[in-house]
């Protein structure tokens, strides 16, 4: 993927596994994602914060029990206090307006994305567990270790074991990336991503969304994103807001060849 | 609702389409209809024997069918909810006293045969009115 076309993120909650059925009869294990009103909060700009990225925030938090900085940040950007607040970075020209929400077909099924989230907690596990080691065996002499390590060195040269050597030690609950997974359906209305196969933590717990680093595919991305800007949201609800929705996408797409024409003058100068 | 639960019942309403499924156990003799593809042509192949078991619940239930083919104990686990399968015939309801007939493995000839059941859950009395 070329830098100027990288696009935002979004950060979704896990709800869980699940199966579809392909057309050929196969099973697809699928995890749902669910995005809970992601908005972008704010902006990093490269003057102010050294840096671009668009700050994304998602779920619901009473406004109660969010500390008073953070209510005045959310206030500025005219948006609900927000339960996980995310950063993504992008060029310039696909930063996305403050107050817009991201919907789910930001993503386009056949696609594939990284998925990054905190994996659950294991506790102080053993190295068999933590390490795929093969462990001691079941008998010949072996007595009360069949699940230890084994050596852990050498002799009085060097003396000491090295710094890193894999033993039993805390697992899980760090942040771990799954690559290149694919996406197998999308529901804008519900705000739902289904993706093939496993995604880092447990069910409810937030996982951040990228297209893979590694190609995301053929299919046709909508640049900078599909959302909603705050204004078709803030729309009166009798004002058909089906239609309103159509709007969203149609302008998302419009803005899409501009940005992918810039895109090649760039590599050809 | 749930919302994987909700996506279940979804998924399972669309793999079914105008099909139905109908309630049957362990013991019955099925006839399951399979759209096999070779290449580009399509064909229903018809996989006749006695339902085993039924392992799972909802979406992600599924069956196992054993029957004797040319002497070899053949078996095959079908999900319920299986775009493949075109319908379930149930030719047979059959009497037995547990969920899951393992036991039939076992068994050949004579002593694996499961008597006809003729009353009971699914089938209307036709003596009740005498």
């Amino acid at each position: 993927m070329r830098q100027e076309d990288r696009r935002t993120g979004v950060v979704a909650r896990k709800l869980g596994m699940t199966r579809v059925f392909a057309d050929d009869g196969a099973h697809v294990p699928c995890t749902v994602l669910q995005l809970e009103s992601v908005q972008v909060v704010a902006h990093k700009t490269a003057d102010r914060d050294g840096y671009v990225a668009m700050q994304l925030g998602a779920g619901e938090a009473k406004a109660k029990r969010t500390p008073k900085a953070l209510r005045g940040h959310f206030a500025k950007a005219k948006v609900a206090p927000k339960r996980k607040l995310v950063e993504f970075r992008v060029p310039e020209g696909n930063l996305i307006e403050v107050g817009a929400e991201l919907t789910a077909d930001h993503f386009v099924p056949g696609q594939k994305i990284d998925a990054a989230g905190i994996s659950i907690g294991k506790g102080f596990a053993g190295a068999m567990k933590r390490h795929n080691f093969g462990g001691l065996r079941a008998s010949h002499g072996v007595s009360i270790s069949h699940r230890s390590h084994g050596s852990t060195g050498q002799c009085q040269d060097p003396g000491k074991v090295f710094k890193g050597k894999k033993m039993a030690g805390h697992m899980g609950a760090v942040r771990v990336t799954t690559q290149n997974i694919e996406v197998v359906r999308v529901d804008a209305e519900r705000g739902l991503i289904l993706v093939k196969g496993a995604v880092p933590g447990s069910a409810g717990g937030w996982v951040e969304l990228r297209d893979a680093v590694k190609g995301h595919g053929d299919a046709e991305l909508p640049l900078p994103g599909k959302f909603r800007t705050l204004d078709e949201k803030n729309a009166p609800a009798e004002a058909a807001p089906a239609v309103e929705n159509d709007a969203a996408p149609a302008e998302a797409e419009a803005a899409a060849p501009e940005a992918a024409a810039d895109g090649e003058e760039g590599t050809q100068a | 609702m749930n919302m994987i639960e909700q996506l279940e019942k979804e998924e399972a309403a669309r793999v079914l389409g105008e099909k139905t499924i109908p309630d049957f156990s362990a013991g019955d003799t099925l006839r399951v209809h399979v759209r096999i593809k070779e290449g580009e042509r399509e064909r229903i192949q018809v996989f006749e024997g006695v339902c085993i078991a039924r392992n799972g619940g909802g979406l992600n239930e599924s069956y196992t069918v054993r029957k004797i083919s040319f002497g070899e104990g053949v078996e095959r686990v079908f999900p319920v909810y299986s775009p493949n399968v075109e319908k379930i015939e149930i030719k047979r309801k059959g009497k037995v006293r547990r969920a899951k007939l393992y036991y039939l493995r076992d068994r050949r000839g004579k002593s694996a045969r499961i008597a006809e059941r003729v009353s009971g859950r699914g089938i209307e009395k036709r003596e009740a009115k005498k």
